[in-house]
């Protein structure tokens, strides 16, 4: 959209400018609705699943705003002559699971006829305008907390190559399901200055959204940043996707890592995410409860990973 | 005999996995894969490490020829590497910095030392560590990682259990195996060549 006029509205609270998660709009003074779109192509082989990380996914960025997801629609591109109708009912059927879950209502949905399957979701939340929760915010000080682990983008790879063992296919397909909802109640309840949810650019990726224009650093303890079991494995062994590299290449000139760091461990922080966690920046003082209250939520891998600093403005520091 | 792997045009990972299946219908030898992108190229490089083969990569009209030599292999370099790659050399080390002088810079040096080794060539086939240079191969050592990396490219480590013992270290040695005096002194005297930091 870059250089296209865009649209001016007073009751347009998050729109296009800032690389946010969902768009915020205002309809009254105590009112304002959340929508976002996500759809992609299949990352797993089982099309139950594939239905319930597409929905999960969609959903996330409503969560990541601190908002209430209320209504969504289904977007199929399905390759009809093809493949079997059946794949298609079992990937609504893992699509409209979550939503269940979520408190949502499927609304409607359309489909087109496509060589390539995708499915994903149009999400409707709602959310008072005074608490929008944006990528941007967060104070010095501010402790980051983390509650997926990451490497969902390393293990796929390893999954299409025949390679990973039947604890890493387990444990991804249970991070890539998981809704991001209980995560974002803790957040509501605590208290945060700043949220989003990491998905394609990958932890550094997004965590540089968090700080762009702000004049605000960031350090990243890479020994706390929780993985999924395998992660390291795969990635020393090469099964890393191209996306990884890509984002490496993109966001590297903002980032400092110690070169003591395995470079094996510090690309899983460039790796996209699919369904990944939210990165929430909370004060100081509240940090520990909202980790412990995440923890009693179920979300046993929130972890703090690292803080906001004055210095250096604008860059990550990945210190060991 | 080298096997040439055409891996061009493929996604992640199927060059990996193209690698993979070459490598393991040989005992030994050398097996050339080309790539068209620097994702294949590092992804395929960092299997062949992971696996304990050498790799050396060469660009070539946009291409990378990745030629991964599996085993004790000889006939990939010149004459003159070639000798230098079979010697054995054993890197002996019995302290925990380099030099004598100042101690900080002596820990400097071996950390300098430790990381530059990882790609030297002819690479060691075992590195010995002895008194209080089995302090580097410890939990919270500085260099346990580029260690760890030598282990993985196929170097032997060895550490002084008398040495581990007399530190009260024995249980948090986290790279290579504990040995013994007899050990250590057979790999010194059947090395072509020792080398201390």
């Amino acid at each position: 959209m870059r250089g296209l006029p865009l649209i001016d509205d007073p009751n347009l609270i998050v729109g296009m400018e800032s690389a946010d998660d969902a768009g915020v709009y205002k309809l009254s003074d105590d009112l304002a609705i959340i929508q976002t779109v996500d759809f992609f192509t299949p990352i797993v082989d089982d099309p139950y699943v594939f239905g319930q990380i597409a929905a999960a996914n969609a959903l996330s960025d409503v969560y990541a705003m601190g908002g209430i997801p209320l209504t969504a629609m289904n977007i199929v591109c399905f390759p009809i002559q093809t493949m079997d109708i059946s794949i298609l009912r079992e990937i609504l059927k893992g699509g409209l699971d979550k939503m269940r879950e979520a408190g949502v209502t499927l609304v409607g949905g359309h489909s087109v006829e496509d060589p390539e399957l995708k499915y994903g979701l149009s999400v409707t939340g709602r959310i008072h305008p005074s608490v929008v929760l944006t990528n941007v915010g967060a104070k010095a000080g501010d402790r980051l907390i983390l509650t997926k682990p990451l490497g969902t983008g390393i293990i796929n790879t390893a999954i299409k190559g025949g390679l990973a063992t039947d604890e890493s296919v387990e444990s991804v397909t249970e991070c890539m399901v998981r809704l991001n909802r209980e995560a974002s109640e803790v957040m509501q309840k605590i208290g945060a200055n700043a949220c989003t949810d990491i998905t394609g650019f990958g932890l550094i990726g997004h965590a540089l959204e968090m700080i762009q224009d702000t004049g605000k650093g960031m350090i990243i303890d890479a020994s706390s940043v929780p993985l999924l079991p395998g992660a390291v494995d795969f990635s020393e062994m090469g099964l890393v996707p191209g996306g990884t590299y890509r984002n490496r290449e993109f966001t590297i000139s903002r980032t400092d890592i110690d070169p003591k760091l395995s470079p094996y461990v510090t690309d899983i922080l460039f790796d996209p995410q699919t369904s990944g966690g939210l990165l929430i920046a909370v004060a100081e003082d509240r940090a520990e409860e909202m980790v412990e209250e995440l923890k009693k939520a179920g979300i046993d891998e929130a972890t703090i990973i690292g803080k906001i600093v004055d210095e250096p403005g604008e860059r990550i520091v990945v210190t060991e | 005999m080298t096997n040439i792997i055409d891996a061009r045009g493929l996604a992640c990972p199927q060059p990996v996995i193209n690698t993979k299946k070459a490598l393991e219908t040989i005992e030994e030898g050398v097996v050339t894969v080309v790539v068209d992108n620097v994702a294949a190229r590092d992804n395929v490089r960092r299997f062949a490490e992971s696996q304990g083969c050498t790799v050396t990569v060469e660009e070539k009209e946009g291409d990378y020829h990745l030629d991964i030599a599996k085993g004790f292999v000889c006939e990939i370099e010149s004459r003159s590497e070639e000798t230098r790659e079979n010697d054995n050399i054993v890197v002996y080390i019995n302290s925990n910095t380099m030099g004598a002088g100042d101690d900080e810079l002596g820990r400097i040096l071996m950390e300098a030392f430790l990381k530059t080794l990882i790609v030297a060539a002819p690479r060691p086939r075992k590195l010995i560590f002895a008194n209080s240079g089995v302090k580097l191969a410890i939990e919270g050592s500085d260099v346990l990682e580029y260690i760890t990396q030598m282990e993985k490219k196929g170097v032997e480590v060895l550490s002084c259990g008398t040495c581990l013992d007399f530190f009260r270290l024995k249980e948090k040695l986290r790279v290579g195996v504990l040995s013994n005096m007899y050990d250590i002194i057979e790999s010194l005297m059947e090395a072509d060549k020792v080398v201390s930091p």
